[in-house]
């Protein structure tokens, strides 16, 4: 243990530990803006500076650690001038217009500097202009420089967590900013969207495309039939926008809240999801039987974040995807004409509207093969993160918090246990096992006979699992965030490994921390609580197979007959090579 | 009034001498990767500020020019503006009135149309073609990368075992670097904008001279695959050291009687001991190496048969055939290779020199080592001609001063003419042609010519020609492409063509460095180890010391001594002393520890495997 003196209080903590972590284990608060832990300990900000008796500079608090008998001070004069101007000179550079921000009241360099009470800035402001500042508004990523502080959070969340390196400093000297690596825009980058950029910036110069308005024009529509499909995962955290806890704002409210917003009929992505277990299921023990899983695994295909990122990547192992479409565009495929049929309304009057915790989603609707019904448009028509969703509800003085819970529509909103774990790392894999188990056997598991595959396993980026169905193991792994999967991938190119069945989603923690879900600007990385509210509404779901869930079976006996036929091929599963993957503009 | 009065500068002036020694400092420290056109800027602006102001072109052009490059940098300019600011730069060249005009246009004019891209790039883009890539000078301009800043902080901090086993992560040869590396390691050294460059090499040495473990790493698991090593210097032992820990049986053939290459047979004892080769070629073997001297594969054994006993083969014969100089009487009794000279030495055929006057040509360090070397053989004096200046020699200055110390003279500014010999062949006198230094070259030195003087006549027994060394490339001509006497292989030292030979080190590059042969041998052991299907890491679990928040103030370079000249001349004894540990300590803490503070905490500050 290390004796340190912060403020005159006594501290002692373990060597290694940062003066700032020192000080927080006594409730002394040291501001930074640029710091995250583990992942950006790079002291660009200056704002976290300390006085430390006997040195001769302001010493950084985040990434120097405390040596024995340090005396530090935390508010000095001294401490304060120097945190206050660091704040105003970044502030100088920054397109304060707090008023017309996505993260007003999120925002870390907002709260830093009303904390610190700054009033004026005696700088003169200094904003780029022109190309400096052009950013494309058709590519559902948004950069917005004049807002980057050059925290370089953006940067590493790239590097470190997803291995794609997307983003990277640019330039030298004063004019350093940050921008596409390798002098690449944006639109012909390898960028999977997963959004974590988004999510890991603490200001609003990252964020979305905002297709808000399209939604509320849709909603507003006389000639449209909107029918709007929530994902597993946003009922986890819309209300985290409200400042509630995870799960805490249910999926029968947003029902409600949807409904007050105009939706003509509101769904559940949840049944997709159960659709896509038939589906993949299938198609895995096709694949399986015909040999094909031999030496490679079948990929889960439902993260478009992941699929993006394996084509850019790998894409000689495109072929090693399942063909089964997302859970939102089975959704989609099905709306516009299944359901249609069922409503007795044209599909080209239906305006398919997609809530996803996910940005990649917005790319995913416009892929080729798509649109399912000629002239019907795309199948999903319009996406929405998490955040559009409550950026919308707050517009319209929704109550979050006292709304009342409305039911799904029927048939579409019926939905699994096994469905709503979609939007958790290894709830696919579970969900599909649990199925799996059922069309080999003929009988169902126990409902949690497979959640293994939710922890444990070898910490080398990725856990596995295996399983006995009827006599064949199956060898299954499953792991989140892009350098895991490129870990996993490159060990079983090496032959280090082998699966059968392995499934990747490109953001940590799966779709419950996904790039398009809330940021309440507390640096918390949310994806295990927001995993544990679905794991438990699975536990208390009436009930826990896909294959049972009886919008599934109507759907496979009325109109696709059973899973992989030739109707459910064309409109539920889909070409990964008609696309280019950086896409070529 | 006084009629005329002593000039002294005031206050100001003296603060204002002072920045510029920080300027040029700052300029010499430099990092790679800058914006050039932002950096021609700043010096446009210090140009501009240096105008007296009498002249248009000058007070008014170089204005104009800097809003000019204002705007390309802002990305407001057009295409158009680059073409105004070559226009502009042109004419100010044609028509300033002196150097502070014309010379800061030239510069101008240099940049646009040496980096035009990067201009271009500005305009239309909005961005630079140039980054920070390399954010610790020293690693970045280590060809090995050896991770200084660690291994400084761990001699810092007394733990000499540490360092050393860090060094070797990139370099098995820690200690020879210690002695006689070149040290492009200190060109851009950060501390430079403090004082100056913090003496690496020495505190390499003084790790070395102080460590006193010397059990290498484990190796991995046994491969089952064979690599054959062709030469037993620095570049074929650093390969075979990598790839032995990396499990695979490592064989060296070398065809010198022992091992160590041009470190044996072409550096001098009184630069680096024996014993000190030794020890680190005995730390390398002891990981297991097989070793055949005496073998000369291409002669005793045919290559092709010698390429198939092995899963791959890493050729790294180095460069040791001589240059001849092309002149009258070079074949004449009296007149030696200093190649020759040095490796008869290192096999122990000492010539002696004892009352001989000798002649070296050539301005390397090669030629400094067989200067120094003929003083120690007892010559009575020793005379070196270059045909260049002495600040254009290639040889380190340090070098040169420590071989003027010793007595060598050098005559600059004569190039050999012939060799004049007696009657019985023997050398009886060196001629020369007195040369005028000249305009610059394209290599941007200026060129030396004969100047209207006539030959001029050094009366000397002994001629040794020093002007550069070639490569024994003929017994691989068969197998591999020679262009103009080297091994061509490629960047990842695979040779096109061939189903596992590989070859890098002098043989490749020409006469270069130790620390090059280095690289290129942990290059090759890395690319040699992909081929055959593995992909070891070679990795320190060393954990390096976190930084002193304070850097020491200003403060000055600790220089290695040499021993009195009187006490070096009359043997091969080591000349140059090491640190003491004061010195060692206060050397070790003028580090500014790049890989913590500035960008190398971001990116690119340490690489704990390859």
């Amino acid at each position: 243990m290390v004796n340190v003196l912060i403020n005159d209080v006594p501290v002692s903590v373990p060597e290694g530990t940062t003066i700032m972590d020192a000080a927080a284990s006594v409730g002394i608060e040291i501001p930074n803006l640029c710091y995250l832990k583990d992942l950006n300990e790079i002291s660009a900000c200056r704002v976290c500076c300390v006085e430390i008796e006997g040195e001769g500079k302001l010493v950084p608090s985040c990434n120097n650690v405390v040596a024995e008998g340090m005396v530090i001070h935390t508010n000095t004069p001294r401490v304060r001038e120097a945190r206050r101007t660091n704040v105003e000179l970044i502030l100088s550079q920054h397109d304060n217009k707090c008023a017309t921000c996505t993260r007003s009241g999120t925002c870390h360099l907002q709260k830093v500097a009303n904390d610190l009470g700054v009033l004026t800035v005696p700088y003169p402001a200094d904003l780029a202009k022109g190309k400096k500042a052009f950013w494309t508004t058709t590519f559902p990523l948004y950069r917005d420089t004049n807002k980057c502080i050059k925290c370089m959070r953006c940067v590493q969340v790239c590097d470190k967590i997803q291995s794609l390196s997307v983003w990277d400093v640019s330039g030298s000297g004063s004019r350093t900013t940050i921008d596409v690596s390798g002098n690449r825009v944006i639109k012909e980058s390898d960028c999977s969207l997963c959004g974590q950029c988004i999510t890991h910036c603490p200001t609003g110069a990252l964020r979305e495309r905002d297709d808000t308005a399209g939604a509320f024009a849709a909603l507003a529509s006389p000639d449209k039939v909107t029918v709007v499909q929530i994902a597993p995962a946003v009922r986890t955290a819309w209300g985290e926008a409200f400042g509630l806890e995870s799960g805490a704002a249910t999926v029968g409210q947003l029902v409600t809240a949807l409904r007050q917003m105009g939706a003509s009929y509101v769904y559940d992505t949840t049944f997709s999801a159960d659709l896509t277990i038939m589906e993949e299921g299938t198609e895995l023990l096709h694949r399986l039987q015909a040999g094909d899983l031999d030496k490679q695994p079948m990929f889960t295909s439902c993260c478009p974040g992941w699929v993006r990122f394996l084509k850019s990547q790998y894409p000689e192992m495109t072929g090693r995807l399942s063909t089964a479409k997302s859970p939102q565009q089975m959704f989609g495929a099905v709306a516009k004409t299944w359901l249609a049929q069922r409503l007795g309304v044209d599909p080209k009057d239906i305006f398919s509207i997609s809530i996803m915790p996910c940005v990649a989603k917005k790319a995913e609707r416009e892929l080729p093969g798509m649109q399912s019904v000629p002239g019907a448009g795309d199948d999903v028509d319009l996406v929405l993160t998490t955040r559009e969703l409550a950026r919308m509800a707050r517009a319209e003085q929704i109550d979050v918090p006292h709304l009342a819970e409305s039911p799904f529509d029927s048939p579409l909103g019926d939905g699994t246990g096994a469905g709503v774990i979609f939007g958790a790392t290894g709830g696919v894999m579970e969900a599909a096992l649990r199925s799996a188990y059922f069309l080999t056997t003929g009988q169902n598991p126990p409902a949690d006979a497979f959640r293994e595959v939710r922890a444990g396993g070898p910490d080398r980026g990725w856990r596995e699992a295996s399983f006995d169905l009827a006599g064949t193991t199956l060898h299954c792994a499953v792991t989140s965030g892009l350098a895991n999967a490129r870990r996993l991938i490159q060990a079983i190119r090496r032959g280090e490994v082998k699966y059968e069945f392995v499934e990747i989603m490109a953001c940590p923690g799966g779709c419950a921390g996904g790039g398009g879900q809330p940021v309440d600007g507390s640096d918390r990385e949310k994806a295990g609580s927001r995993g544990a509210v679905l794991y438990e509404l699975d536990q208390q779901a009436a009930q826990r197979f896909s294959h049972e869930n009886p919008a599934v079976q109507a759907l496979y006996q009325e109109y696709l007959d059973e899973p992989c036929s030739e109707k459910s091929e064309h409109l539920l599963h889909c070409d990964h090579f008609a696309w280019q993957m950086p896409q070529k503009h | 009034m006084s009629r005329l009065s002593i000039e002294t500068p005031g206050r100001a002036q003296t603060v204002v001498e002072g920045l510029y020694r920080d300027v040029e400092h700052r300029i010499s420290a430099s990092p790679p990767g800058l914006c050039p056109v932002d950096m021609a800027l700043s010096f446009l602006r210090l140009c501009h500020a240096q105008t007296c102001g009498k002249c248009v072109p000058c007070r008014i052009g170089l204005g104009q020019l800097t809003t000019l490059l204002e705007e390309v940098l802002d990305s407001t300019a057009s295409l158009e503006t680059i073409d105004l600011i070559e226009k502009t730069a042109r004419v100010i060249q044609d028509t300033a009135d002196c150097a502070i005009g014309y010379e800061a246009a030239r510069m101008v004019l240099q940049g646009v149309q040496g980096f035009r891209d990067d201009y271009i790039s500005h305009v239309e883009h909005g961005r630079c073609l140039f980054g920070l890539n390399q954010p610790v000078p020293c690693v970045a301009l280590c060809p090995a990368g050896v991770d200084i800043p660690g291994y400084i902080a761990l001699a810092r901090a007394g733990r000499y075992n540490d360092a050393a086993r860090l060094i070797r992560k990139d370099n098995p040869f820690p200690t020879v670097c210690g002695y006689v590396c070149e040290h492009p390691c200190e060109a851009r050294c950060r501390r430079r904008m403090v004082d100056d460059a913090v003496n690496i090499c020495g505190i390499k040495r003084f790790v070395c001279d102080h460590a006193t473990d010397w059990t290498p790493p484990p190796c991995a698991e046994p491969t089952g695959k064979t690599v054959g090593v062709i030469g037993g210097g620095p570049c074929g032992l650093s390969a075979a050291y990598f790839l032995s820990l990396m499990g695979h049986k490592v064989v060296v053939y070398d065809q010198r009687p022992k091992l160590g290459g041009m470190l044996r047979y072409g550096i001098p004892d009184y630069r680096l001991p024996p014993e000190k080769l030794d020890a680190d070629i005995e730390f390398i073997l002891s990981t297991g190496i097989e070793v055949h001297t005496g073998v000369a594969i291409g002669k005793d054994i045919p290559f092709s048969e010698f390429e198939n006993r092995f899963d791959a083969v890493y050729i790294a014969i180095g460069a040791h055939n001589d240059k001849k100089i092309g002149i009258e009487g070079e074949d004449s009794e009296g007149v030696y290779s200093a190649v020759q000279l040095l490796r008869d030495i290192g096999e122990g055929r000492v010539p002696d020199f004892r009352g001989k006057r000798v002649c070296v040509i050539g301005g390397g360090n090669v030629s400094m080592d067989a200067a120094r070397t003929s003083i120690r053989l007892g010559a009575e004096s020793v005379t070196c001609v270059y045909r260049r200046r002495i600040e254009d020699m290639t040889a380190l200055m340090e070098e040169i001063e420590d071989a003027q110390s010793e007595g060598c003279q050098i005559l600059p500014l004569q190039a050999p003419d012939h060799v004049e010999a007696d009657e019985n062949g023997r050398v009886t006198a060196l001629w020369t042609r007195p040369q005028i230094i000249g305009a610059y070259g394209s290599d941007g030195r200026p060129r030396p010519r004969d100047a209207a003087s006539p030959l001029f006549r050094i009366e000397c027994d002994i001629v040794v020609v020093a002007i550069g060394q070639s490569i024994d490339s003929q017994p691989f001509e068969q197998v591999t492409p020679v262009v103009r006497g080297k091994i061509q292989a490629e960047s990842d030292a695979f040779v096109p063509n061939t189903p596992h030979v590989f070859a890098g080190g002098d043989a490749v590059t020409g006469p270069a460095t130790v620390i090059r042969a280095v690289a290129a041998g942990k290059v090759a052991a890395a690319n040699i180890d992909t081929h055959l299907g593995f992909h070891h890491l070679i990795e320190s679990d060393v954990d390096i010391p976190a930084p002193h928040l304070t850097n020491s103030p200003a403060c000055g370079r600790v220089e290695l001594r040499n021993r009195p000249v009187d006490e070096c001349l009359s043997s091969f004894e080591l000349v140059k002393c090491g640190m003491t540990e004061e010195e060692a300590q206060q050397e070790t803490s003028r580090c500014l520890r790049c890989d913590h503070f500035g960008y190398g905490i971001f990116k690119g500050g340490r690489s704990n495997k390859w």
